[in-house]
C-alpha cells in the first residue's frame, strides 16, 4: 500500500508550521490517489494536532529526538517508511533537519530528493514536482528513478489546512532512535525585534535602488506602522545595508505575505524566488520595466524619496480614522 | 591537514533574466552569449576555509577536485591560484547530462582514489541546480558524517567544530574526522588572487580522471541513468496584470495607493 509520509519537526515543544503545510500537500497527493496520508513526529504530545492537520496515522518516536542531528533520525524514519510502506517522503527544508536528513534519507535508500519543489502532482501513481533553479530563471519537473520518492520544500510553500479537531486516526509509538556521531555543542537564536519576517503578514522590503543603507529607516517605520516587518534584497545584504537573516530571496527567507510592499527592487529572479507566493505586491520603482513592477498589482513609478514620505503619512491619516 | 576541496563550474548566476535562454528539447540552459561561466559563487569560501585550516595546522595538502567538461579547469586553476596543492579534473562523456546523485557516486570515488583526507569541503550548494545535496550524498556514500551550511570551521582535538547557519540563529557542532563540511556565503571573504599567485598555478599540472579511472561502469553514467529525472526545463511565463498609479505628482500617486490598498482592505 502506497502512502505519504511527512516529517514533523519539533522546536521548542512544538511543531514547525512547515509540517501543517505539507500535510495539507499530502492531503492534496492523496486526493489524486496516492494514498493514506502519516506523520512521524517525536513526542506523544503532538499526534493529536498532526491528525487535526491532515495525518490519517502518526507514528511517535520517542519525544529525545527533537533537536538532534539527521542521522539520529535515520532509523526512526526507517521503521516509518517499513510500517507504513510510504513511497513518498515529504520534508521541510530546514537548516536544523531537513535540508540533511533529506538527502541523508535519499542516498541510504539510493534515491533520489527534490529539494525546495514549488509544486507536488501525482501523475500515473507516480510523483512529479516542479522547482525552480538557475536562480529563479528556470524551473524543472522531474521524476523518480527509484521507488522510495522524497521531496523537502521550504517553509509557506504550501498552504496547511485548518485544523479539524473532529478527525480521526491511529497513533503508533516507534522506539528507534540512532546516535548521532555530531554532538550539538551550544545553539544560539538571533531574536528579531517585532514580527518575524516568515511570519508577517506585510513585508517592506528594500533593495540596492535605494542607493544609501539610511533609507532602511523609512522602510522600518512603514513596517511597523502596518505591523510588518522589513525585508531586503541580496544586493542590498551583500552592500552591507541590511543583516543577511532579513535577506528575501533563494538564498534567504522565502515569505508569502498578504502585502508586499518592494521598494526600488528591480526583481531579479533570484529575488522573486523568494517573495513571489505573496499575494498582492506593491511595486515602487522608477524604472517602468522592471521586473517587480510587472509582477505588481499596483505600481507607482517614481523616485521612492518622494513616495514613501506621502505614502506613510497617508496610511497614518487612513488608519486614525479607523 | 589534508583536505580535498569539490568545486563547480556553473553559468553565471548574474546572467540578466533577459539574456537567459533554455532549449526546453534538450532540457539544457543555452550558454549566454559574451557571459562566461564562472566558479560557483559558494566554493572559493569552501578553499578559503581549506586554506585556513591548512594555515592553521602549519602543513599539510589541500587537493581540489571538480567533475565537468574541459572548461572546468578554470574553476580548478582559480583555487589552485587562491593557494591549493594539487588539481584534478573528471572529465568523461559519459558525465554529459548526470545528476547530482551520479555526481556524488563520482566524486567519491575520486577521494577514495585520493586517499588521504581527514576533512572535504564543498560550498553549500551550487548556484545552478541550487539542490545542496552533493556533500550529503558524498558523506553518506563514504561512511562518514556531513556538516552543512558552515561559518565558522576549526580543528579541535581531532575533531572539527563548526558553527551552522540555522533558521533562526547559529549551531555549534563538533564531529570526528574525516568529514565532510559544506561552507556558506556567511564563511567570509575568499583571498582574491594575487598575479605571482596565478602565474605559479598556470605551471601546477591538473591531472584527468576519466570514468574508467574511477571504476565507474556504463549503467551509472549519462542521462538515462540519472536518479532523479528531468523531464521538462522551461522559462516560466509570468503575466502582467499591473495598475500603473498615474498622477501629477509622486505625492499624489502615494496618496492614490494608500486608498487603493485601504479599499482593498489591504491596510
Amino acid at each position: 500500500m502506497p502512502g505519504v509520509l511527512v516529517i514533523a519537526e519539533v522546536a521548542d515543544g512544538k511543531v514547525l508550521p512547515v509540517a501543517f503545510e505539507l500535510l495539507g500537500a499530502a492531503r492534496a497527493l492523496s486526493a489524486e490517489g496516492a494514498g493514506p496520508v502519516s506523520a512521524l513526529v517525536p513526542g506523544q504530545a503532538h499526534a493529536q494536532e498532526l491528525i487535526a492537520r491532515g495525518a490519517d496515522v502518526v507514528y511517535v518516536a520517542p519525544e529525545s529526538l527533537a533537536g538532534q542531528m539527521y542521522d539520529a533520525w535515520l532509523p526512526a524514519v526507517d521503521a516509518a517508511l517499513q510500517q507504513s510502506g510510504a513511497d513518498i517522503v515529504l520534508l521541510g527544508q530546514t537548516a536544523s533537519l531537513g535540508r540533511d536528513l533529506g538527502p541523508a534519507l535519499a542516498f541510504a535508500h539510493r534515491t533520489a530528493i527534490a529539494p525546495e519543489v514549488t509544486a507536488l502532482k501525482l501523475e500515473n501513481g507516480r510523483l512529479r514536482v516542479t522547482r525552480p533553479c538557475y536562480g529563479g530563471n528556470a524551473r524543472a519537473e522531474h521524476t523518480f528513478a527509484g521507488q522510495l520518492q522524497i521531496a523537502s520544500a521550504k517553509p509557506k510553500t504550501f498552504d496547511a489546512l485548518e485544523p479539524d479537531a473532529s478527525r480521526t486516526g491511529e497513533v503508533k509509538t516507534i522506539d528507534a532512535v540512532g546516535q548521532s556521531r555530531i554532538t550539538v555543542l551550544s545553539v544560539e537564536k538571533v531574536e528579531s525585534e517585532g514580527v518575524r519576517l516568515e511570519d508577517a503578514d506585510v513585508v517592506v522590503a528594500g533593495g540596492r535602488g535605494l542607493g544609501d543603507p539610511s533609507a532602511f529607516a523609512m522602510l522600518e517605520e512603514l513596517a511597523k506602522l502596518l505591523r510588518g516587518a522589513v525585508g531586503a534584497s541580496r544586493a542590498a545584504c551583500d552592500l552591507g545595508w541590511y543583516p543577511p537573516s532579513s535577506q528575501v530571496g533563494l538564498t534567504g527567507k522565502t515569505v508569502s505575505p498578504t502585502l508586499y510592499i518592494a521598494v526600488a527592487i528591480s526583481g531579479a529572479s533570484q529575488h522573486m524566488a523568494g517573495m513571489s507566493g505573496s499575494k498582492n505586491i506593491v511595486a515602487i520603482n522608477k524604472d517602468p520595466e522592471a521586473n517587480m513592477v510587472k509582477a505588481a498589482k499596483y505600481a507607482v513609478i517614481d523616485d521612492y524619496r518622494k513616495v514613501l514620505p506621502a505614502f506613510i503619512e497617508e496610511v497614518r491619516k487612513l488608519k486614525a480614522q479607523g | 591537514m589534508n583536505i580535498i576541496v569539490c568545486v563547480k563550474q556553473i553559468p553565471d548566476p548574474e546572467t540578466p533574466a533577459s539574456s537567459f535562454r533554455v532549449d526546453e528539447a534538450a532540457k539544457k540552459v543555452v550558454p549566454a552569449q559574451g557571459i562566461p561561466p564562472v566558479v560557483n559563487p559558494y566554493d572559493p569560501q569552501a578553499t578559503e576555509a581549506a586554506l585556513r585550516l591548512k594555515e592553521a595546522a602549519g602543513g599539510g595538502k589541500v587537493t581540489v577536485i571538480s567533475l565537468g567538461p574541459e572548461s572546468a579547469r578554470d574553476a580548478i586553476k582559480h583555487a589552485l591560484a587562491m593557494g591549493a596543492d594539487e588539481g584534478i579534473l573528471l572529465n568523461d562523456p559519459g558525465f554529459e547530462g548526470i545528476d547530482n546523485f551520479q555526481t556524488a557516486v563520482a566524486l567519491a570515488k575520486a577521494i577514495e582514489k585520493v586517499g588521504q583526507y581527514d576533512l572535504i569541503l564543498m560550498g553549500r550548494a551550487a548556484a545552478d541546480w541550487d539542490m545542496g545535496v552533493v556533500p550529503m550524498g558524498v558523506a553518506t556514500l563514504l561512511g562518514i558524517p556531513c556538516v552543512s551550511i558552515a561559518k565558522a570551521i576549526e580543528r579541535v582535538d581531532g575533531k572539527v567544530r563548526v558553527t551552522r547557519v540555522l533558521d533562526d540563529g547559529f549551531q555549534t557542532v563538533e564531529a570526528p574526522l574525516p568529514a565532510v563540511v559544506s561552507v556558506s556565503n556567511e564563511f567570509g571573504e575568499p583571498r582574491y588572487p594575487q598575479l605571482r599567485q596565478i602565474m605559479l598555478a598556470a605551471k601546477k599540472t591538473v591531472q584527468v580522471w576519466n570514468a574508467a579511472d574511477l571504476g565507474l561502469s556504463a549503467d551509472q553514467l549519462g542521462e538515462a541513468n540519472r536518479w532523479l529525472k528531468l523531464e521538462a526545463l522551461y522559462v516560466p511565463k509570468v503575466e502582467s496584470k499591473v495598475e500603473i498609479i498615474e498622477a501629477d505628482s509622486p505625492e499624489e500617486k502615494a496618496r492614490i495607493l494608500a486608498q487603493k490598498l485601504r479599499a482593498d482592505k489591504l491596510i
